[in-house]
Parts: C-alpha cells; sequence; structure tokens
C-alpha cells in the first residue's frame, strides 16, 4: 500500500514546480521587454519621434523604420516605432497615434492604412501641438496632416502605364489590374495613374478584370487565376507592388503564359522586385524611396522642435522607372541602377 | 462553485494551499496582474499613472471591453464567438449608412444597427441550439457572412465618403466619444456605458436566476436540463444578448473613430475578446468564470499597449508579452482548478 501522505504531497510539489516553471518563463519575458526597452530607448534625448507603418513585415516599412531610425540616430533624437498587424489595421495604428502623442513625441510619421480612418486621431494628436507627416499615403483630404513626403504615385502609375502601352504597339491587349483593397489611398493613385499612362478609362473594355490582391503573393496569385478563368487572354498586367506581381506571374505561368507573350508592370523598386525586372518576370517598375521619405521626415520633426517651423504641403521624394529594356518614347533607368537604388 | 476542497482529509491546508485557494478565488489572479503591470510601467514611466493617459487606456480598451461581455456569455456556456468583430462591423456600416444615405433619423439608424447586429445573434444562437451545430463552425459561418455583407452593403465605401475632412455625421452617433471633465482629466461617455454595461452582466449573472441558469448550461449542460433548465432557451439567450453587445461596440467605435470603416473589425477584435475573456481567468470549457475578470483581462491588454509605447519599447513586443500571459493565465488556472484525488 502506497503511504496516503505521499500521495497527499505529490501534487503539491508538482504544482510547486509549474509554477517555478511559470515564474521561470515571466522573468525571461521580463527580460527580453527589457532588453528591447534599453536597445529602442538608449539615452534618449530630449526630441522624440514616432514613426507608425501600415504592417511591420512589408520590406517597404522594414527599410522606412531602418531609414528613420539611421536619421534619428545622427539628429539626436529618439525614435519610437510602431506598426498595425495588417494593413488595414486601422484601431492598432489610432492606438498608436494616441500612445505615442501620450509619450510627449513632437511629431509622428505615419503611413496610413486607410484615407480616413485615422483623420480624428490624428487632428487630435495635431490640436495637442505634434506634427504629423504622412509617409508613402495620402490622407483624404491631404490637409488633415501637417505635410505629406512621398512618392507622386500618381505619376508612378503614369510611368509604368505608358510604358506597357509602348510594349503592347499595335497588339491586341486584355488588361488585368490587382489593386490593394478597397480604400487604400495609394492603390487608387497607381491605379488611375496607370490608366492615364496607358491612356484608357476605367470603363474601357480593354479592361479584363480587377481583383483586389492586398499586396501580397500569395493573395495576388488567387485573385490572377480567378481573372484568367474569367478572361484566359489577359496579356497586360498592372499590379499594386512587386509581391503582387510575383504572385500574379506565377498563376500566369500556371497557365502557360510566356513572359514575351505578357507584360507586367509594377511599383516598389524593392530589390526582390528588380531581381524580377532581370528576370524578366517584371517587365518595367516604379521605383521609389522608402528611405528618403523616413529621413526626411525625420529631419523635418527635428526642425520643428527646435526652430518651431512646422513642415508643409507635399515633397515628392521622387520616382524612376526601372526597366530591361528601355523603349522608344519611355525614359527608364537600367536594372544596374535599379539594384544599386533599391531596398528590401 | 466546484466544492472540490471538501474531499480532502481534514488537515490544516498549508501556505502553498491558501495561495491556491487565494489565487483560485474568482477575479483575485486577473486583478494582482493587473496591479502587478500598472506598478511595473508607473516605475518606468512618470506619465503613466496621469489621470489623461488612464483615462486614455480605457478609451481604447472600451469597444473590446463590451465586445468580450457578449464574448464571455458565449464562453460561460462552454462556446465561442469567432463572429464578435465582422459583426460589429456591419452593424456600424449599417449604422452610418443609414444615417448619411438613406436619411434615417440618427437614433433609428443607431437602432437599425444595433439590431442587425441582435439579428447575428439570434441566428448564431438558433444555429447552436436549433440545428446543435458547433459555436465555433456557425460563428466561423456568420464571421464570413457579416464580412461579405460589410463590404457588399457599404460598397467598399468608408462612411461618411467624399473627400471633405469634416465629419459630417450626426452627432447622435457621435455620442460616446465625446467627454466630460473631471477635475483634469477627460473622461469618455463610451467609458462610462462600458461599466455599466459590465455592471449590468455581473449582477444578471450573479444575482438573477437566468445568470445561474447560464453557469449551469456551460458546466453541465445535460444536469442543468434534468434539473428542468430549459437550456435552449438559455443559449439563445445569450447568443441575442451578446449580439445586442455587439451591436453598443458598433455604436462606441463609430464614435470613437468617426466614421463607418468597411475594414473595421477584421484583424483584432475577435482574437482580442477571447483574450480578454482567457485574461480574466473564464474557463474555455464552461461555467466558469467573471465578467469582472473579462474587464480586468481587456484593461491588461490596453494597459501594455500603452505602457511599452510610453516606456519606448515597440508595440511588436505587446504580442509577445500578451502570447505569454494567455498561456500563464490558462496555466494558473489549470494549476488552481485541477481536481485532486
Amino acid at each position: 500500500m502506497r503511504d496516503p501522505q505521499r500521495q497527499l504531497r505529490r501534487p503539491t510539489r508538482r504544482t510547486l514546480g509549474l509554477a517555478v516553471a511559470l515564474l521561470a518563463v515571466v522573468v525571461a519575458t521580463s527580460a527580453i521587454v527589457a532588453a528591447a526597452s534599453a536597445t529602442t530607448a538608449s539615452k534618449s534625448a530630449n526630441i522624440k519621434v514616432g514613426l507608425i507603418t501600415k504592417d511591420a513585415t512589408n520590406p517597404f516599412f522594414v527599410k522606412m523604420h531602418a531609414g528613420a531610425t539611421k536619421a534619428a540616430k545622427r539628429l539626436g533624437a529618439t525614435l519610437m516605432y510602431a506598426a498595425g498587424k495588417s494593413s488595414s489595421d486601422n484601431a492598432g495604428e489610432i492606438a498608436a497615434i494616441e500612445n505615442m502623442t501620450t509619450a510627449g513625441v513632437k511629431g509622428i510619421l505615419i503611413t496610413v492604412a486607410d484615407g480616413k480612418a485615422e483623420n480624428a486621431a490624428i487632428a487630435k494628436a495635431r490640436k495637442k501641438g505634434v506634427v504629423v507627416i504622412a509617409l508613402d499615403s495620402p490622407t483624404v483630404p491631404q490637409s488633415a496632416t501637417n505635410a505629406l513626403f512621398a512618392t507622386n504615385n500618381f505619376n508612378a502609375g503614369v510611368l509604368i502605364g505608358k510604358y506597357a502601352r509602348a510594349a503592347t504597339k499595335g497588339k491586341k491587349v486584355t488588361i488585368g489590374m490587382l489593386d490593394e483593397h478597397a480604400g487604400s489611398s495609394v492603390g487608387a493613385l497607381r491605379h488611375n495613374g496607370f490608366l492615364k499612362g496607358f491612356g484608357i478609362k476605367g470603363s474601357n473594355s480593354q479592361i479584363a478584370c480587377v481583383g483586389n490582391g492586398e499586396g501580397q503573393t500569395a493573395t495576388s496569385q488567387t485573385a490572377m487565376e480567378n481573372c484568367l478563368q474569367k478572361n484566359p487572354n489577359i496579356n497586360v498586367v498592372y499590379t499594386i507592388n512587386e509581391p503582387s506581381a510575383a504572385g500574379a506571374w506565377t498563376a500566369l505561368k500556371n497557365a502557360g503564359k510566356t513572359q514575351s507573350a505578357t507584360t507586367i508592370v509594377s511599383v516598389d523598386g524593392g530589390c526582390a522586385g528588380v531581381r524580377n525586372v532581370r528576370a524578366g518576370v517584371i517587365d518595367a517598375t516604379s521605383q521609389q524611396y522608402p528611405l528618403l521619405m523616413a529621413s526626411r521626415g525625420v529631419a523635418a520633426v527635428v526642425k520643428y522642435a527646435k526652430t518651431g517651423i512646422k513642415p508643409r504641403g507635399y515633397t515628392d521624394t521622387g520616382v524612376n522607372l526601372i526597366a530591361k529594356k528601355a523603349l522608344v518614347g519611355v525614359r527608364s533607368k537600367t536594372v544596374k541602377y535599379g539594384l544599386a537604388n533599391c531596398w528590401g | 462553485m466546484t466544492s472540490e476542497t471538501s474531499a480532502q482529509p481534514a488537515r490544516a491546508p498549508s501556505p502553498l494551499e491558501w495561495i491556491r485557494r487565494f489565487l483560485a478565488a474568482p477575479a483575485v489572479g486577473p486583478f494582482l496582474a493587473l496591479l502587478l503591470t500598472m506598478a511595473f510601467f508607473s516605475l518606468k514611466s512618470d506619465r503613466f499613472l496621469q489621470g489623461p493617459n488612464l483615462s486614455l487606456v480605457l478609451q481604447q480598451v472600451m469597444v473590446v471591453g463590451v465586445l468580450a461581455i457578449g464574448q464571455t456569455l458565449v464562453i460561460l456556456t462552454a462556446g465561442i464567438d469567432l463572429s464578435v468583430g465582422t459583426v460589429m462591423a456591419f452593424g456600424q456600416i449599417v449604422m452610418t449608412k443609414f444615417a448619411i444615405d438613406q436619411g434615417f433619423s440618427p437614433l433609428t439608424a443607431i437602432a437599425l444597427g444595433i439590431l442587425a447586429c441582435v439579428a447575428f445573434g439570434v441566428l448564431n444562437g438558433a444555429l447552436v441550439t436549433g440545428v446543435r451545430l458547433p459555436a465555433f463552425i456557425v460563428t466561423l459561418g456568420t464571421l464570413n457572412i457579416a464580412f461579405a455583407l460589410t463590404h457588399i452593403v457599404s460598397k467598399d465605401l468608408t462612411y461618411p465618403p467624399g473627400t471633405s475632412g469634416a465629419s459630417t455625421l450626426p452627432s447622435q452617433l457621435l455620442f460616446f466619444g465625446r467627454t466630460f471633465t473631471v477635475g483634469h482629466t477627460e473622461i469618455t461617455y463610451g467609458v462610462v456605458l462600458m461599466f455599466v454595461l459590465f455592471g449590468l452582466a455581473w449582477f444578471s449573472l450573479t444575482q438573477t436566476a437566468w445568470g445561474r441558469h447560464v453557469y449551469a448550461t456551460g458546466d453541465n449542460p445535460e444536469a442543468a436540463r434534468l434539473t428542468g433548465i430549459k437550456t435552449w432557451r438559455v443559449l439563445l439567450s445569450v447568443y441575442t444578448v451578446a449580439g445586442l453587445m455587439y451591436g453598443i461596440a458598433a455604436w462606441l467605435l463609430v464614435s470613437r473613430t468617426e466614421l463607418g470603416d468597411p475594414n473595421a473589425g477584421q484583424t483584432t477584435e475577435n482574437l482580442d475578446s477571447i483574450t480578454a475573456v482567457v485574461l480574466g481567468g473564464t474557463s474555455l470549457f464552461g461555467g466558469r468564470g467573471t465578467v469582472i475578470g473579462t474587464l480586468i483581462g481587456a484593461i491588461i491588454v490596453g494597459i501594455f499597449r500603452n505602457g511599452l509605447t510610453l516606456i519606448g519599447v515597440e508595440v511588436i513586443y505587446q504580442y509577445l508579452v500578451t502570447g505569454v500571459l494567455v498561456i500563464l493565465a490558462v496555466a494558473v488556472d489549470q494549476l488552481t482548478h485541477r481536481r485532486r484525488l
């Protein structure tokens, strides 16, 4: 027979063991957080600058974060960073604006997830004396923020639209378009720019399909597969960004299309994207410069903190067309230039 | 509810046993966690404990908090509701669209929005009780249905549409975003409403027969049925009340963001509401938990997001901490309620 005392004690000992294990987990987590706080807020200067991006994983935003961190370090400011959980996480961005304002930032640089959803929170922050600069994505109206530092997304669209037009001169074209998602201000600008550059209207019968790819490879592949079901003749593809273009190409390839028979254009100029231009998957892409947006944004906030001069209006951070094959009548830069200036 | 200690031999409880019993009392664990968290952040940031900041945290928590009341009720019956976020988004679009496009009076539009959410609650409840489908499946279905309806009805437009920045939503829709001042702190009406709703839920669950029936049905539906409780009626009422909560949360969300957003409710709200319930110590197996715990759970999540920002830690660590906390909460729950032989 077993000793009843021992039998009673065993669960207690196990409880104790588990409690110790749990304690260890808590201590480990606190250590990680403490380490993070030490690196992020290292010897803070007085000027705090906030950066909020749509998500934390897109290479574009990763580069933006890197550019802002570097600029803040150079100018002796402290950078606070936050991001939404996905590219349409408005609630997350709103909370970040509020919390950074409370934390005493002088200015916030933000890529808004929606043209309008963050406006109320931005207005409250501005009322408390925080300068707000939209990076990359404009708010609607643009005057909701103090200033906008961005690629001229409409022009970026126009450039690839012109290229696609020149590349398919004299051919019968059937167009498929992969947007980001509804409410994306950048998406609308690039989309409309492409149409302008191509010389058609949104209602044109050459547009066989418009899908939402969320700017992500897998979602875009699905969207393009479905577009090809609708019209298998699609031979010109506009994509919101290069991950989206990669997904679209997989779908086209699986449907038996060849690189020479299809024209895919995109926007971004990320390194993976430019490599896809070199490989012939993407015919042309409009390259933008997120690092510049972020570093100029940080500089503007630091200037405001020191002099009281607020940034205003729109600052174009530039865009260049990158194409493997230069076409007559369309100005473009080489793949080599693209790779030297790419991000991600 | 459980009388597990009575089965033990009469023996003076060890100190460890006292701790175990103390932690097992409802909402004590979550409350201690909340206090520890607040102590930590107040040591690290002098802004943290200031009135305006704490008011801000509550404001950030109010939408998920009210959603989590509904989620608590459902989880107490051993169910789960995945549709909270998208149902709320749908209610929010109905409210704003009807108020602007269809020319309804603002209060009618709000009522219609809340009603739309209640209808989803009734649908969830009817499918769970009538067709006897698992709550997980039913609400996974209604999650997608509400998501689709939101986009169809809104035509993917953010309300109010147009490019003027100024909000043209009627003031009634924005009421719960307005504030009143106590001392130097602005308090949002929506936060007051959240506390009132938690109070009502607490009262209904602990002081009324309906509340006891909810616990009984969650703990052991068969036993509950045999004692004469109409369990199907209890379940249907739980999902309906939950729908009502999502409708009210929709109103709070419109008040907070000052617009109707078709992309709302997709990313965080579902899981955040479940996180709040779990952190609050409610058992996912049903029949055990308190709505006050849920309130504390929701506040803990908000405190971490705010506090980590104040001390300059990136928000991504909030998810790391939340993940650890959820596992801890359930582990503590298991430890303190494990039946002994």
